[in-house]
């Protein structure tokens, strides 16, 4: 093991003095730093439309969802590496997270939209 | 992707990250993605519950009365931070860099610390207000929710440290780097799901 760990230290050394296989990649995490600040961006928009009541309720709330979602996808890519193709099995999960997610909204959507009949009564 | 092929070159022969050199650990990981999807399906019943419910407050708090703005913005500023220093440490991992890789795993430990520290805080004055678990049918969905998720962030506290302790014995293997790299699949899973607890919770509450 302590062969493939020097292996890489080795590489990762004579990659960082600029062989020939340094290049446009080696300028830092950008990949994560542009989700992280798209993270925030979104959250704190999403926080100052509501504290600052700049729609109506149900309009408010549709769009604060649209933010949260496209968070999830701003995860699942930037720091999840979903994409990235080096399992056998790939894309299989995606299908799985698909279909997982298939069956969250049929549970909430459905779960409201039963519940909501004559349930205020109670 | 630039990521990806920046550890093509740097590995030279070998063309896949570290966690995926090996087939067991690549089917460990899709494995992981299994347990996601059926992780998430916890949620979306929980989720479901507190749609249903959170207009029954009965003759407790509602919404309004227990959620604290700065409590919850600061415990979802806090995660997201966290999500983003627990992908650096990925990053650092996929260059070869132990040093950099456990210590922004150490920072992503003591931010969720952090998280749970004020979460917790959260649930003791909701308690000292009145609001528990028994009080309504609205508090009793709040509490699993927001616990549920809670349990696992703690959960993941004590399973990062134990991963690093495991790079510091073993250091970067392909088995470790696996381990690794899906309690990182871990941590990210669960800041997604806090954005829906912050969104769908807290600022509905505080909207009405």
């Amino acid at each position: 093991m302590s062969t493939i760990d020097d292996g890489i230290q080795e590489h990762a050394h004579s990659y960082h003095h600029g062989g020939p296989s340094a290049g446009k990649e080696d300028h830092g995490p950008w990949k994560h730093i542009i989700g992280f600040v798209i993270s925030l961006l979104f959250t704190a928009l999403a926080l100052w439309m509501v504290v600052a009541h700049i729609a109506h309720a149900s309009m408010l709330f549709a769009v604060i969802l649209a933010l949260a979602i496209a968070q999830a996808f701003v995860q699942l890519f930037f720091f999840m590496h979903i994409s990235e193709s080096h399992a056998p099995q790939w894309p299989f999960h995606v299908w799985m997270l698909t279909l997982g997610l298939l069956f969250t909204i049929t549970v909430i959507v459905g779960s409201i939209w039963i519940m909501s009949f004559g349930t205020e009564s109670y | 992707m630039a990521m990806a092929d920046s550890f093509v070159k740097s590995q030279g022969s070998q063309s896949v990250p570290l966690e995926y050199t090996h087939e067991e650990d690549a089917l460990r990981i899709f494995g992981f993605w299994i347990f996601l999807a059926t992780d998430l399906l916890l949620f979306a019943s929980l989720f479901a519950t507190y749609s249903v419910l959170y207009r029954h407050v009965g003759h407790g708090p509602g919404p309004l009365q227990i959620f604290d703005i700065t409590g919850f913005s600061a415990e979802t500023f806090i995660l997201l931070t966290s999500s983003f220093t627990c992908g650096l440490a990925t990053y650092s991992m996929h260059r070869g860099q132990k040093a950099a890789m456990m210590a922004w795993m150490i920072v992503t430990i003591l931010l969720g610390v952090s998280f749970i520290s004020l979460e917790l805080s959260e649930f003791a004055s909701d308690i000292a207000r009145g609001a528990t678990l028994q009080t309504s049918a609205f508090l009793s969905a709040f509490f699993t929710l927001v616990g549920t998720h809670g349990a696992h962030v703690s959960f993941g506290i004590v399973w990062m440290t134990l991963i690093l302790i495991q790079l510091a014995i073993h250091g970067l293997t392909p088995t470790t780097a696996r381990k690794a790299f899906i309690v990182s699949l871990y941590w990210h899973f669960l800041d997604v799901v806090w954005i829906f607890i912050f969104t769908i919770v807290y600022l509905l509450g505080v909207m009405s």
